[in-house]
């Protein structure tokens, strides 16, 4: 009895798997053609990840999780976000290769960097 | 040389007798509710709140004022979820004061999102004090405007940014921006133009006359990885060295802090609507959230009075609650 019990448990997660190749072609060609993402969470008066890398055409977006005001300004005036209350968003796409720090105008100690490649 | 003059006095600019050590055993009590007054040139100590309180009698002078600071309105986090109560608790306070002050300093962070709302409910709270209120901008009240309603409400006649001065009963008054056009990586900033102005108002006054600065980030390096200072205070502090005494007050910090260096004295105000944490002593400076019973103990005003002939100004910080 006990050795089916495993048996029976080891089958689920295989069968998913096989679920998943059998429609794994169908979703890869979904997520070539939705446009790259990537998400910046704002902590603790940081922003986490502090550098990202992303290809051309990435959208970034910013979630503050602070209890205090926050927002996402680039050194070089590229983007500027409004002021981002707590779990406010601000999201910019990246249509250039290149590097562009940035950081919060009301804490300027805060600072991160997008790298576009 | 220059590294001993940061943190002695080299001379007895007051002519009062006090050494440093005495002035500093004096103001490590301020935070806690003491009152630091100048009596016969010498400094005393007493402890607030006591029966018989011996503050209002040896503090009265030709000019008593109060600052507050960091009202946040608007601000509805677990920290405080009441500014608007804990503010009225400070105006109460205010107008319990046993000698009225002539008028009330605001050092910034009056609003928490510049919304004309959040104005709107501090003017209305602070109406009832009956007194005038001077306000230099928080970074809190110039999100997405450049500071342009802080400027029409409350700083009309100023120059630049916010900047100006006035006089009162022989005391010179400069409140100064130091929270615009940031710098990344940076502290607080106060602008070439600021400085030029600043160097310009003050060239003209003897130097017998105090001189009291407020702005809402302190005009000294408190903990630069929280960015709390400002990267030119040098240079104003510099044009301010002829007098033999200068009191700069600011906000910002949301806790009670003292400093003195040669002719001046520093102080930071607490919140009136939440604490923040000690230097460094957590991830990050964010509101900290204190039990709700002891909340009123960490949010506070500043008294300041003037004596005639006593060239320091006597501060001193008392609780809500």
């Amino acid at each position: 009895m006990r050795i089916r019990v495993c048996i029976s448990s080891l089958a689920v997660p295989l069968l998913v798997v096989a679920m998943l190749f059998a429609s794994g072609k169908g979703s890869i060609v979904n997520a070539q053609q939705a446009p790259p993402a990537v998400e910046v969470k704002i902590d603790n008066f940081s922003f986490g990840p502090v550098a990202i890398t992303i290809p051309v055409g990435t959208t970034v977006t910013w979630t503050n999780r602070d209890d205090i005001p926050h927002t996402v300004v680039s050194d070089d005036k590229v983007f500027k976000s409004k002021v981002l209350d707590t779990d406010e968003k601000f999201s910019f796409t990246f249509t250039k290769a290149g590097t562009y720090p940035y950081f919060c105008s009301v804490h300027p100690k805060m600072t991160g960097k997008v790298i576009v490649q | 040389m220059a590294g001993k003059t940061k943190d002695e006095i080299l001379y007895d600019h007051n002519h009062d007798g006090i050494d440093r050590r005495g002035f500093l055993k004096c103001m490590a009590w301020a935070g806690t509710g003491t009152l630091c007054v100048m009596q016969g040139g010498v400094l005393k100590s007493f402890a607030l709140n006591r029966p018989g309180d011996p503050g209002a009698a040896v503090a009265k002078g030709e000019l008593s004022f109060v600052q507050i600071s960091d009202s946040h309105m608007g601000f509805n986090k677990p920290a405080n979820t009441n500014v608007g109560g804990t503010l009225q608790a400070a105006v109460d306070k205010i107008n319990g004061l046993a000698t009225p002050p002539e008028f009330l300093l605001h050092t910034g962070d009056i609003s928490h999102l510049s919304r004309a709302e959040q104005f709107d409910n501090v003017d209305q709270i602070l109406k009832s004090t009956g007194k005038q209120t001077f306000f230099v901008p928080g970074e809190h009240d110039v999100l997405d405007d450049d500071g342009k309603q802080f400027r029409e409400r409350y700083a009309k006649n100023s120059k630049g940014t916010g900047w100006y001065s006035f006089d009162q009963k022989g005391v010179h008054f400069v409140g100064l921006v130091n929270v615009m056009n940031l710098k990344a990586g940076g502290l607080g900033s106060l602008g070439h133009e600021q400085l030029e102005w600043l160097e310009d108002d003050v060239k003209h006054l003897k130097s017998s006359t105090p001189i009291v600065v407020f702005a809402h980030i302190p005009l000294w390096t408190v903990y630069p990885e929280w960015g709390w200072g400002t990267e030119d205070s040098a240079q104003a502090l510099g044009y301010l060295k002829k007098f033999g005494s200068v009191t700069v007050l600011n906000g910002h910090i949301h806790q009670t802090m003292q400093k003195v260096e040669g002719n001046v004295t520093f102080h930071t105000a607490a919140s009136t609507a939440f604490p923040q944490p000690e230097p460094g002593k957590a991830p990050s400076p964010g509101p900290m959230t204190v039990p709700a019973d002891q909340l009123r103990s960490y949010l506070g005003i500043t008294n300041v009075n003037y004596v005639q002939g006593h060239g320091a100004l006597a501060v001193v910080d008392s609780k809500l609650g």
